[in-house]
């Protein structure tokens, strides 16, 4: 049994971030379990740039920043373990992992999740047709092009405007492919505008918003893909139906956090985000359990990965050292999502173990134009800032100061939502 | 001349018209701040992009080096640019910002490698 | 030249071709696809069938209860999940009573003795998210569910173990009727044999049609399905079947043997014999029927969903005969449901056929366990460490979904069937067959296969011919 302070399930940015952050605050006994061979995470096939910008003032590709965290990494000497899969976490903080020197038994005096997320697979759609080799997740595509340097068709069509499959548009008209067009159930894109002009327009390749494919054709390859717009309700609507021929369809659409290992530590997950229910410390409801970046919920920019997972390893550091509150009391104000904001992170707050302040993140789940977004304690209305556009896209923040505690003792719950 | 352009500052996304006479921009429309106006000035004069790829890697357990133009180059030398690295290979050990291709297309920018490798 | 050549590696082919391997002859069988148990074994509910559902005194009735009989002897010798859970029928209303009598009747004249009806308050208990409108419910003790696939892959495997020869990829093109022998061709070469098994499925009439004038004719009848993540897999612990209609058993929700919650079938007559497309209509119609089983269909859990055919012909039974003018030639035609569970028994038969036209010895060296090792993932902590130390590969894990290591898609690779495709290994060793569906995997198995069979990247296939993965190396094309 290997004793461990604090031990980090993931080397992505966030498992990076977290153990610079834990060391940072005075732990030596810190350890990273990557199941990949290297350091990184899916940092390393995101070879576009545009990475960076917040945390560096420059612009950086994936591998740029991931090397940036790893140098950090190596000039601190925290160790870590590669091509090792964790199997398992107890909520008493036992970790089970493989690797090919045998099985590993930890004990560790707290745990950072930081296992990233997943791509919505073509099942979680149900799309009817047959099931043909060319139909893939844009990330997987991602890394036969990126890391093996193999394309898997030569005419593409993207399911989704997600940034992946809006890069990955790009990325395979760069390598020979002929993208036909970018499919989007919704009348706006989940990307950023500015791959939507770089990824898109300036190759030409046509974004089809309120459409969908509703047929799969083609044996033993892909040969084409039905193509219809659909109505308010998302339905396609008969008549507008198109064939596109393509031997390659890339599904860009949702990202899951990947939580099997939390549940394992029966850690209780939001039905919302898909990641863990924490509290102003990151913590998640078994105690020494904490959670940072996709795992927890998907991030728009690996910058406030990094910035949730650096504080995510130095709250871990208090844990250790017993310096902060236990949550076991429930002394937390709950946080409420209404009118538009789908759910915030985190869940709750305890004012006893706020410094200075919090930042709370959310998402909105439409597209808002100027509009107001306010916070409430209780009744009480603290803050409102007018907001020229939220979409769903983008991850916002609302600041929770100290002071606005003292200012409602005894306060039960914090609000935040959308208003005219 | 008249262009049509969106906005990339923000999730905004201005659609902006902008007026061209003679190669410089005489006036821009349809912007809700300074970012838009600024944006389509560069973008209607001399548009520019970092372009990113990869080419294979010899000797490294990766199959592949990522590799991009060091600096932004002018968008219509884009697909000149990809196709320059066709046939080209890396060689391990290489480090990120070493230079794969010097001076890319004559346009007076390097592509460099954005991985290290042993 | 060959005693017998099985055309067709299903269900039926693998379960003929494991019971000749008893016998001292020389058996080939001949499969058109890169994997065995890829047609209508590949898709259908996986359900053995009591047997309270046939016609009393028809082939279908017979071999269905003594096949049911055979699965835990046979399960346990060639190591294939499979599960007495026993099923429900069951009835929305009070005055469907009487067709549940019907059927457990009928059950009783075919064999079955335990069945029972089961109401409302004692289904509360034994399955306790079924519909509010359920009313009462047949109890078959004796079903159960089994991976089909899993299990042809472990008949031919034992099989081949056994010296039967598998020629994969490898269509019957003609067949040409010779003095005493038949000379079958295909794509990998001419094969001479004394006595065909037509085990084709889908195919098989062709097969007959191509020796006999006594013509054959399947209508291939389409069932779509959705399949539901693990998490939901207990959701019922029976089998759970509506009232049959003539098209068939209805909409079934059942766990499955590996322990994924199932919905389907449809049922629909098609033209085209391998259109297994599904449709918006099909899988609509799956979620609506199986929502009147149970309180809630988890439709948020669907990993995929499929489409499956079943080989029927207008006789609505099992053809279990040599043909009449074509000595020499056995055809299994029409093995639909309860195909599946009849099958070991139908092979049975057909052993017994093939003994009084050859008059065989015995195979001294039969084995009749399958040899397999256990998959990492059921493997306890103690024997997980000794596995590793014995082959370090086994520390090493390609698919995070099922738990699957590297050492075991290597002995997939290497077992006694010459497979190399992705789904071939997605069946031995569920690579890839998890949530995320091989997004995380698939890579890592492309370069794993490429190097042990000692082939390109881009000559690996996901279900052999004309199905590679990756076409050409980047910037080919530019």
């Amino acid at each position: 049994m290997m004793k461990i302070d604090v031990a980090i399930i993931g080397g992505g940015p966030a498992g990076l971030a977290a153990a610079i952050g834990a060391r940072r605050a005075g732990i030596q006994n810190v350890l990273i379990l990557e199941r990949e061979a290297y350091l990184g995470g899916i940092l390393n096939q995101c070879i576009h740039n545009g990475f960076g910008l917040h945390t560096f003032k420059e612009e950086l590709t994936g591998p740029e920043y991931a090397e940036r965290y790893v140098l950090q990494i190596e000039e601190m000497g925290i160790p870590y373990m590669l091509n090792t899969m964790v199997l398992n976490i107890t909520r008493d903080k036992k970790i089970t992992a493989a690797n090919s020197g045998g099985l590993l038994e930890i004990e560790a005096g707290a745990v950072i999740l930081a296992m990233g997320c997943r791509e919505r697979p073509r099942g979680a759609l149900n799309i009817p047709g047959t099931r043909p080799v060319g139909v893939y997740t844009a990330g997987t595509a991602q890394k036969y092009v990126n890391l093996d340097g193999y394309m898997p068709g030569k005419e593409v069509v993207v399911l989704g405007s997600g940034d992946i499959g809006l890069i990955m548009a790009r990325r395979l008209t760069f390598e020979g492919a002929k993208v036909r067009a970018v499919i989007e159930l919704m009348p706006y894109s989940g990307g950023l505008k500015r791959n939507i002009v770089q990824c898109l327009d300036d190759y030409g390749i046509p974004l089809k918003l309120s459409h969908t494919v509703t047929e799969i054709k083609g044996a033993p390859r892909l040969a084409g893909v039905t193509v219809a717009q659909v109505d308010e309700n998302r339905k396609p609507i008969p008549g507008t139906e198109e064939y596109i021929p393509c031997d390659t369809l890339l599904l860009s659409v949702g990202l899951i956090p990947e939580n099997e290992l939390s549940k394992s530590a029966d850690v209780l997950l939001s039905d919302i985000t898909g990641g863990a229910v924490v509290n102003e410390r990151l913590e998640t409801n078994v105690e020494g359990i904490f959670s940072c970046g996709n795992v927890l919920h998907v991030h728009d920019l690996v910058d406030f990965v990094s910035e949730e997972s650096e504080r995510a390893g130095e709250n871990a550091a208090q844990y250790v050292r017993g310096e902060h509150l236990s949550n076991k009391d429930g002394g937390g104000v709950r946080l409420l999502a209404t009118n538009g904001v789908r759910y915030t992170v985190p869940f709750t707050i305890d004012p006893r173990n706020v410094k200075d302040k919090v930042d709370v993140r959310f998402r909105v789940d439409n597209v808002y134009r100027d509009k107001y977004v306010s916070v409430y304690f209780g009744d009480e209305r603290e803050q409102r800032r007018r907001r020229m556009i939220l979409t769903p896209g983008e991850m916002e923040t609302v600041v929770i100061k100290k002071e606005m505690f003292l200012k409602y003792p005894g306060v039960k719950t914090i609000t935040v939502t959308i208003e005219e | 001349m008249q262009k049509e352009i969106i906005c990339i500052s923000c999730p905004m996304g201005c659609r902006m018209s902008v007026t061209l006479d003679a190669g410089k921009v005489s006036q821009v429309t349809g912007a809700t701040c300074k970012k838009g106006v600024d944006y389509a000035e560069l973008e209607c004069t001399n548009p520019m992009r970092i372009v990113t790829s990869t080419v294979p890697l010899s000797g490294s357990p990766l199959n592949t080096l990522p590799v991009k133009t060091q600096h932004a180059i002018p968008k219509d030398k884009i697909m000149d640019c990809v196709r320059s690295l066709k046939g080209i290979t890396a060689k391990a050990p290489v480090a990120a910002g070493d230079i794969i291709v010097e001076n890319v297309c004559g346009i007076g920018v390097n592509i460099v490698a954005t991985r290290s490798s042993v | 030249m060959y005693d017998v050549a099985i055309v067709g590696a299903g269900i039926i082919g693998a379960c003929v071709a494991r019971k000749l391997s008893g016998y001292a002859i020389k058996t080939v069988v001949i499969e058109k696809d890169s994997d065995v148990g890829t047609g209508c074994t590949r898709a259908n509910s996986g359900i053995v069938h009591g047997g309270y559902d046939a016609k009393p005194g028809s082939l279908k009735a017979k071999y269905n209860v003594l096949g049911q009989k055979m699965y835990d002897r046979l399960a346990k010798e060639l190591r294939f999940p499979f599960k007495r859970n026993g099923s429900l029928v069951i009835a929305f209303d009070e005055k469907d009573i009487p067709r549940l009598e019907q059927l457990k009747e009928q059950g009783v004249e075919n064999g079955l003795l335990d069945l029972r009806i089961a109401h409302k308050d004692e289904l509360k208990e034994l399955e306790p998210n079924l519909s509010e409108n359920v009313y009462a419910a047949l109890v078959v003790p004796a079903g159960g569910i089994v991976s089909p696939y899993e299990m042809a892959i472990a008949f031919a495997e034992n099989a081949a173990q056994n010296g039967v020869e598998f020629m994969l990829d490898s269509e019957a093109t003609s067949i040409d009727k010779k003095d005493g022998y038949f000379l079958i061709s295909t794509p990998k070469g001419k094969v001479e044999a004394r006595i065909i098994v037509n085990a084709a499925g889908e195919h098989s009439d062709e097969i007959n049609n191509m020796l006999s004038e006594h013509k054959l004719k399947i209508i291939p009848r389409s069932g779509e399905y959705c399949l539901i993540d693990r998490t939901e897999g207990g959701l019922v612990k029976h089998t759970v079947f509506q009232l049959p209609t003539k098209m068939g058993k209805g909409i079934l929700v059942t766990p499955t043997a590996e322990g994924n919650l199932l919905i389907g079938p449809t049922s629909a007559d098609i033209e085209e014999k391998g259109n297994t497309a599904t449709t918006m209509q099909g899988l609509g119609e799956v979620l609506e029927k199986a929502r009147l089983s149970v309180k809630r269909v988890p439709i948020n859990k669907i990993i995929t969903s499929f489409c499956g055919l079943r080989p029927r012909t207008e006789l609505d039974e099992f053809i279990i005969e040599e043909a009449k003018d074509v000595p020499g030639l056995i055809n299994l035609c029409g093995i639909e449901s309860p195909g599946l569970t009849a099958a070991p028994a139908i092979a049975e038969e057909v052993g017994r056929m093939i003994a009084e036209r050859l008059n065989p010895a015995e195979n001294k060296g039969f084995d009749p366990i399958r040899k397999i090792t256990a998959p990492f993932r059921d493997m306890t902590g103690d024997e997980r460490r000794a596995a590793i130390k014995e082959n370090p590969d086994y520390g090493h894990i390609i698919c995070r979904c099922e738990t699957v290591t590297k050492a075991e898609i290597i002995a997939a690779l290497r077992s006694p069937l010459p497979v190399r495709s992705l789904d071939a290994i997605k069946r031995r060793t569920r690579a890839g067959m998890g949530r995320c569906q091989a997004g995380f995997c698939s890579m890592r198995l492309l370069d794993i296969i490429a190097e042990e069979c000692g082939i390109s990247i881009t000559d690996v296939t996901k279900s052999g011919g004309g199905s590679n993965i990756l076409i050409e190396r980047n910037k080919t094309s530019i």
